[in-house]
């Protein structure tokens, strides 16, 4: 019989509490010894580890139901507790139905009147809206707690006083009386089946006084099992380390009351037997200090074993562990596709993928089979039809192995290029972080991947890993091509762009390619075009004398299709007042029409990863996800080999400033620093305007940052506009290759305004920063005004500025990701089930709606033009062109 | 204290009590029970104003900043 015979649909899961009796009717030893072992190991009759608990020694049979170790499920024994305890769980629940009781008649707190509305309402509630019916019973107790008198027996009511974790008080007017469990308990077992369901309980699973406990369960030892060490010390586990201490102290508190001991021991002991209660459910239980081992270590309790990352929930149960998966360091490989992903040899030969036998594959199939499992296209195990597996690691002799193969016997065959794998990076924060590759198997030891899909990883190779997972059905497979292929991710629904693209280099090479003054020869530009993969014929050359030469804009638009028609202004453009389109002198405004990159230059806005209405992002949408992998795998082939025949390198004269950019620099800083002492005298003196919602002193603060703001700001100006022709760290900035003007600024002109906190330095020694400046000191060099550039070096006050402004950084950073992560984990549970139905609404798993429509207006993020469904604009400009045709 | 008028608040939309037949004809359109609607509590300002009771099926007519109008349904509760 096999599982799904027996099995049946799950209507619902009801939770409610052991009762007394239940926890005896499924002991099978009461235990009242505190020991485990004797000295010749066997198990103590009685004690924790009765042999009727069930049996964790292999070889041996259980007591009680007759198993052996994989079969024996574990039998619960149980505790008779000599004292009632609070169960710490329910704490906050008893406290609050002690206060909606009468401590004297133990009815509910509510008039007749007022009682049987509810009862009614009740009945309704669960009836139409079971939902709700927590949120009337809490109305219903919160309602009753506030009746001072009982109706039914006319007796004034107590306040009652909660301390965490278990302790109760009424304040009676002579002082605050404490109140005992087994007192706890006799108020609650007063109270009626009714009240208890009015309260939210479903008295036959969960009886108030149940949460005080009379009976302890104690788990089979399965549950806690005792490890030997190899020195042969025995090593309990720490649940029944802690169920010692809780019978130890139960059977002295029994001697004691048996022996009629004094009234203040017992409940020193009854106390002590409280908190080990406690501290067994949770050791991390807030007012009182954690159990802990001998060797000061925290006892890890139920609690402690199904909470957090570690627990049972998050590790073992969402936790998946997996065969056919590999993980190594990444490394960058240009060449390959954006679709592949390298792999090396050593892992091809492990990862295997289950391939059936037929009569199209048999010849194929016997070679990887006598290929066996060391050499590459080889195989590493046959499955007969009898589902047999014959391990090709151990026979010498392959050959017959391979001729005896037949049709209709599987295969696990090595890796081999071609195959759909999925590739992963942690951490995995969209679904761009788990993609589709096809498999190319290359020497050395790291997986290679091309460059353009580092930004949808959010890899670099500093060292990053990354894990791939090989789909062994042919469904996986297919699933996973449709669907995960990177091909098929570059949109991005986060972007409403593409979010791979052209990084670093292939932005500067686009640039140096398609500037107006680059010109080339026909054999540079056959190089070019072969080693991008170009197999088209040479275009008709640009220049015909004095010899042939070819545009970096002719060679760029070869990879167009041949009716592409587009525009867009570049990373470079200067956002002139009025933009001269075609005319601009700085080569700013894109024009492709008819596939030909008529002006313009080829920079981020173009191509850069991440960036909506790019180049590549209308490719895509115009021509499929076909042609927008065909244009990075060709055409930005075609910008690195073009850098690679030029160069790009900055060195230490890319940041030198002529004599006179630098005499303007200090100019402009000197003025910052005039103004600046101007601003403060003119405060010394009372006379400075105070801003509206500011104090004097923090308007003083905003003059004086606005001003050095302002002088880092021109700085950065003089520095980028005097800057050689030329410079790579220029060309690199305004292209959006890498770094910003700012960064370029901070290099040759002047690093600015250093801050803590968003504002200028202000801490440190009484009314100064440092022990080198007057206190009371407001000038820009006391606050963090760096004027030196990196280049022209720091001096040590401007460094310890310097630092204290990155040291925030980095504190912020590492603090953000940590909150940003749980807010993640948080908002994916939440969300993880809820999906987009066919007719638009979006629903949760029951069925219930969430939204009427997807977004208010159904529109796929990643499929839309500008966050909408159509662009007019583009469409009818696309009709007008080809009617003008 | 003057009592203020949320129904003619800008930010708060057109709320509008449905028919019988309204609330069948919605049914059906979703193929839903009426539970499997948003919620909304008798207590809340706009229920209070319009009189809407538990069992209602209130209409929602918005402005949306990404489909000029959207229309909503809400489900009336006790509480
Ligand atoms: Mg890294
Ligand atoms: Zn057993
Ligand atoms: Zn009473
Ligand atoms: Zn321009």
């Amino acid at each position: 019989m096999s599982l799904s015979d027996i099995a049946k649909a799950m209507k619902a899961i009801k939770f409610g509490l052991l009762s007394p009796e239940d926890i005896r009717k499924m002991s099978v030893v009461n235990i009242i010894t505190a020991d485990t072992y004797d000295e010749d190991g066997v198990p103590i009759e009685a004690g924790l580890m009765d042999r009727r608990l069930g049996t964790i020694e292999p070889g041996q049979k259980c007591q009680t139901c007759g198993n052996r170790v994989g079969q024996c499920p574990g039998h619960f024994g149980h505790i008779e507790m000599a004292r009632p305890v609070i169960h710490p769980g329910f704490a906050k629940t008893v406290y609050l139905m002690l206060r909606a009781t009468c401590w004297n008649c133990g009815k509910l707190l509510l008039a007749k009147e007022e009682y049987e509305k509810y009862t009614l309402m009740m009945e309704r509630y669960k009836r139409r809206w079971p939902q709700l019916r927590f949120k009337l019973a809490d109305r219903i107790t919160k309602k009753a707690n506030k009746t001072s008198e009982c109706p039914y027996c006319g007796q004034e009511q107590y306040k009652i006083k909660f301390e965490k974790p278990t302790t109760y008080y009424e304040e009676h007017k002579e002082g605050n009386v404490k109140l005992a469990a087994n007192e706890i308990r006799s108020r609650l077992e007063r109270l009626t089946d009714q009240d208890a369901a009015l309260m939210g309980l479903d008295p036959l699973l969960a009886r108030p006084e149940w949460m005080v406990l009379t009976v302890l369960p104690v788990p089979p030892s399965a549950a806690r099992p005792s490890i030997t060490l190899e020195s042969g010390v025995r090593s309990e586990d720490d649940l029944t380390h802690k169920l010692v201490d809780i019978i130890r102290i139960n059977e002295r508190l029994k001697e004691n009351i048996d022996a009629g001991a004094p009234q203040l021991i017992i409940e020193d002991l009854w106390e002590l037997l409280q908190y080990h209660i406690t501290t067994y459910f949770d050791n991390e239980t807030s007012g009182i200090p954690p159990a802990r081992h001998r060797s000061g270590r925290p006892l890890r309790t139920i609690a402690q074993r199904l909470k957090g990352k570690e627990g049972r929930f998050r590790s073992n149960l969402s936790g998946k562990r997996v065969d056919f998966s590999a993980r190594t360091v990444i490394s960058p490989d240009p060449i390959i596709s954006i679709n592949e992903v390298g792999i090396p040899f050593d892992i091809a030969k492990l990862l295997t993928i289950p391939e059936r036998i037929n009569k199209y594959n048999l010849e194929q199939m016997k070679i990887l089979i006598q290929n066996g499992p060391d050499d590459h296209p080889g195989a590493n195990y046959i499955i007969r039809p009898d589902g047999r597996r014959i391990d090709l690691r151990f026979p010498k002799d392959r050959k017959t192995i391979a001729d005896s193969v037949e049709v209709g016997y599987e295969v696990e065959r090595h890796l081999k290029n071609g195959d759909v794998v999925l590739f992963n990076r942690q951490p995995s924060l969209h679904r761009m972080s788990i993609m589709a590759h096809r498999v190319r198997v290359l020497p050395y030891k790291t997986f290679r991947l091309n460059l353009c899909v580092c930004p949808p990883y959010n890899a670099d190779f500093d060292g990053d890993e990354m894990n791939l997972h090989v789909p062994q059905s042919e469904e996986a497979r297919a699933e996973a091509l449709v669907l995960m292929l990177v091909q098929e991710q570059i949109l991005s629904p986060r972007y409403g762009g593409p979010i791979m693209g052209g990084i670093q280099d292939y932005i500067s090479g686009g640039y140096m390619l398609t500037r107006k003054e680059t010109q080339v020869t026909r054999e540079e530009a056959s190089q070019l075009l072969t080693s991008s993969g170009f197999d088209g014929d040479l275009p008709e050359p640009a220049i015909t004398e004095p010899e042939e030469l070819w545009t970096g804009k002719q060679l760029a638009s070869l990879f167009f299709p041949k009716d592409f028609n587009y525009t867009l202004k570049s990373n470079i453009c200067l956002k002139c007042p009025t933009c001269k389109k075609e005319e601009c002198e700085h080569d700013a405004y894109v024009v492709i029409k008819n596939g030909q990159l008529i002006s313009g230059v080829i920079d981020k806005k173009a191509i850069g990863a991440g960036q909506p209405e790019s180049i590549l992002h209308r490719l895509i949408k115009d021509y499929g996800t076909d042609m927008g992998r065909f244009y990075i795998d060709k055409a930005f082939k075609l910008f690195l080999s073009f850098i690679d025949t030029r160069g790009l390198t900055i060195g230490l004269d890319d940041e030198e400033l002529p004599q006179q950019a630098k005499d303007k620099v200090s100019v402009v800083v000197g003025e910052a620093e005039d103004k600046t002492a101007k601003l403060i005298s003119i405060y010394n003196q009372g006379l400075l305007e105070r801003l509206p919602g500011r104090t004097l002193e923090e308007t003083l603060e905003t003059k004086i940052m606005q001003e050095l703001e302002e002088a880092r700001e021109k700085a950065g100006e003089i520095a980028g506009s005097n800057l050689k022709d030329g410079n790579t760290a220029l060309l690199m900035a305004r292209t959006g290759a890498r770094g910003s003007l700012m960064n370029l600024a901070h290099m040759v002109a002047c690093v600015g305004q250093q801050s803590v906190r968003g504002e200028r330095v202000i801490r440190g020694y009484q009314g100064r920063t440092l022990p080198h400046f007057k206190q009371g000191d407001l000038g820009a060099r006391a606050h963090g005004f760096v004027y030196s550039s990196y280049k022209d070096k720091l001096n040590p006050i401007e460094f310890f500025f310097h630092a204290m402004g990155g040291r925030e950084g980095l504190v912020d950073t590492a603090v953000r990701t940590s909150q940003s992560g749980y807010m993640q984990r948080r908002l994916i549970n939440a969300l993880q089930d809820v999906r987009v139905e066919y007719d638009g609404t979006v629903r949760g798993t029951d069925g219930s709606i969430l939204q009427f429509k997807y977004g208010d207006d159904g529109v796929d993020p990643a499929k839309s033009d500008h966050g909408k469904a159509v662009n007019i604009d583009k469409i009818i400009e696309r009709v007008i062109s080809a009617g003008g045709k | 204290m003057v009592k203020f008028e949320i129904l003619k608040h800008e930010l708060v939309p057109q709320f509008e009590i449905l028919k019988k037949e309204e609330i069948e004809a919605l049914r059906h359109t979703y193929g839903i029970k009426k539970e499997d609607l948003p919620w909304i509590r008798r207590s809340d300002p706009v229920c209070k104003e319009i009189g809407a009771k538990p069992g209602d099926v209130l209409k929602i007519t918005r402005k949306s900043p990404v489909a000029e109008q959207s229309v909503g349904y809400r489900y009336c509760v006790p509480g």
